[in-house]
């Protein structure tokens, strides 16, 4: 089995074959080097005129990309963290998708890959999880594959099929993990829902109906495999759903299961405050009015820089046990 | 040389006339939001423009950009129907007067944010090898946004068939430029080793010639240029807002493009193209029924 960087490695070697209209930009994407995440480890090799290294400029290459998108272009910009995204949002917000909205016939596919999240010690400016800066912008989506999906797979059904910007993140932590598969421990679905992208549904038990059902995306999936057969082990029976669409979000399919089980928790690992979570959790209370046994609960990282020491990140950032402590309270609830 | 002059006044007659209407009209409450015109400037739009070829070059225009527009596509009527916010406007009235694009045109209302997409469009041309070339303008005041700065190393890096043309029209909004910049703008491309020329921005034979010979250069060996225009805005910021004296703007009367050029022409010709500009006008508004 591979791991998510594998995959989207592979993910990338056949777009670039398949497509001579993808090109990659960003800083430090050659080889040897490959990105500092390794994402376009041995592309620059294979496809030398199509794998730009760039000035530290993240502004202007995000505009460079856009560029090229307005002339028939399919650019990916690797953003080096996350945390940089910030430097382009100018670029983004009112260039690339307001130029779909506003100019008749344009199209602009532009694809910004970046990783987030911390866990890794890098401290307060490279490990936020800040796409919540960019929920609910008009013509943007956010696609935040979990370890459960095929990246390679999304960021190619995203270079042929959307038209307008996308936003696809990558947790830094999944980089390491191996895919997960459909297990007799962990039965896994992945449905295509609304979106057009899958939603990854996870069951720790056969037969039931589920006490709590768990939304998350991303990263957050990493805490699953041991969590969720901790809880089977205290027969807690649990749905978790991780949707790669974060933006739009496949609502009706979330209510659709989050009905069954009647109590709610989502979890993000950004940082407490106007979530993604509080979005979701807006929608659900219409959605599923009179249906909920308690209120949703949501789980984030503490509203506060992250900082670097080990034992200082772990105690801000969003973590398993926090999760659980979540479901075993919205399990109190008569 | 004065076939091309009696071309190019003509063109610079048809921009005026049309922002003296829009100014007309939206003190007659027939527009909304605001509209920056292009008046004492139209020999920039007009002299870089004509030089262009609409087909392979593109253009990528600011807020000021209804002289860029109709010295590229000639197309008065699209432009005033999305200006009047109608649906048969070029953007379906959502864009108005600063959001603008057909075919190769493309305008926004971000100052400088227009300066990586015209780098990225220009690197598109290279990779297409049809020797087009990628056309950005930018005002005075917009020379202090960063972004200019990251993408002009970039086409320098890259050798990218981008021109640069600089609007020094001496003000933005309402800030003389020297309080707003601490060198010679005209000295920052040329650090980026994009080579820089100051033109008179009220001749517009001087700017047709310089942006011709700059253009084939550019066509003949893939490098950035910039052209840095001296020139001056005769109206207001918008529409009504203007703080500069009036001894100042009166000064520079005598130095509009329109009259140059009449001081060059025939006044016969002249009396011509002004009928045959103003007639036009009058059609459009007719069949708008704004007359
Ligand atoms: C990023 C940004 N900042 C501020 C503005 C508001 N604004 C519009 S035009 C203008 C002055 C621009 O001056 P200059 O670039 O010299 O162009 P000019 O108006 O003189 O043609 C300002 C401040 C804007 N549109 N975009
Ligand atoms: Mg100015």
């Amino acid at each position: 089995m591979s791991t998510y960087l594998q995959n989207l490695q592979n993910g990338l070697f056949e777009l670039f074959s398949n497509n001579s209209r993808v090109i990659l930009l960003g800083e430090d994407v050659l080889d040897p080097y490959g990105g500092a995440f390794k994402v376009t480890a041995g592309l620059s090799t294979q496809f030398p005129n199509r794998v730009l290294t760039t000035p530290i400029s993240e502004a202007g290459i995000t505009g460079v990309a856009i560029g090229l998108a307005l002339r028939g272009y399919i650019p990916i910009v690797e953003i080096m963290f996350g945390d940089f995204l910030t430097l382009c949002a100018d670029q983004i917000i009112n260039h690339a998708t307001k130029f779909p909205n506003m100019y008749r016939d344009v199209t602009c596919p532009l694809i910004m890959r970046s990783p987030m999240g911390g866990g890794r010690g890098y401290g307060p400016t490279h490990s936020q999880s800040l796409e919540k800066m960019f929920l609910g912008i008009p013509e943007l989506k956010l696609i935040a594959p979990s370890h459960y999906h095929q990246p390679g797979q999304t960021i190619q059904h995203i270079a042929t099929q959307e038209i307008n910007p996308v936003i696809f993140i990558e947790h830094k932590l999944l980089y390491r993990e191996t895919l997960q598969l459909n297990s007799e421990a962990l039965p896994l679905i992945l449905k295509t829902d609304e979106t057009g992208y899958q939603t990854a549904i996870l069951r720790n038990y056969d037969v039931g109906i589920p006490d709590v059902c768990l939304i998350g995306y991303g990263g957050i999936s990493r805490f699953l495999p041991e969590l969720l057969k901790k809880l089977a082990a205290e027969e807690i029976r649990i749905i978790a759903l991780l949707p790669e669409s974060i933006d739009p979000v496949p609502i009706e399919m979330l209510a659709h299961f989050a009905a069954e089980a009647g109590r709610i928790v989502i979890a993000e690992e950004s940082t407490e405050g106007f979530t993604w979570a509080s979005g979701i959790a807006s929608q659900l209370y219409e959605n599923l009015w009179g249906k909920l046994h308690c209120p949703i609960k949501m789980v984030t990282s503490a509203r506060c820089a992250i900082p670097t020491a080990i034992q200082q990140e772990a105690d801000v950032l969003i973590s398993s046990l926090n999760i659980e402590n979540a479901i075993l309270e919205v399990i109190s609830w008569a | 040389m004065n076939a091309d002059l009696e071309m190019l006044y003509e063109k610079m007659v048809l921009i005026r006339l049309f922002e003296e209407t829009l100014l007309k009209l939206f003190s007659l409450g027939h527009l909304r939001g605001t509209v920056h015109t292009c008046i004492g400037q139209e020999a920039c739009a007009v002299g870089i423009v004509s030089a262009l070829d609409s087909k392979r070059d593109t253009l990528c225009s600011n807020h000021r950009g209804h002289g860029h527009f109709l010295a590229f596509t000639d197309n008065t009527d699209g432009l005033l129907k999305e200006i009047l916010g109608l649906k048969s406007g070029i953007c379906g009235g959502k864009g108005g007067s600063q959001h603008l694009h057909v075919n190769n045109f493309y305008s926004n209302g971000i100052l400088g944010g227009m300066v990586p997409i015209a780098t990225g469009i220009a690197l598109s041309q290279k990779l297409a090898e049809e020797n087009g070339i990628s056309v950005v303008f930018v005002g005075d005041g917009a020379m202090s946004e960063g972004v200019i700065y990251e993408s002009l190393n970039m086409a320098a890096l890259w050798k990218l068939p981008l021109l640069l043309v600089i609007e020094h029209n001496q003000i933005a909004q309402s800030t003389p430029w020297n309080l707003e910049h601490g060198s010679a703008i005209e000295g920052r491309p040329v650090a980026f080793g994009i080579p820089t020329e100051t033109i008179d921005g009220n001749d517009v034979q001087t700017i047709y010639a310089a942006t011709k010979k700059t253009v084939d250069d550019m066509r003949k060996n893939a490098h950035s240029r910039c052209l840095l225009l001296k020139t001056y805005r005769l109206g207001p910021h918008s529409k009504g807002d203007d703080y500069r004296s009036t001894t100042e703007i009166s000064s520079h009367q005598m130095n509009d493009p329109l009259k140059r050029a009449e001081t060059v022409l025939p006044e016969k010709v002249v009396m011509g193209i002004k009928t045959l500009c103003q007639t036009r006008i009058n059609q459009m508004l007719e069949s708008f029924s704004l007359i």
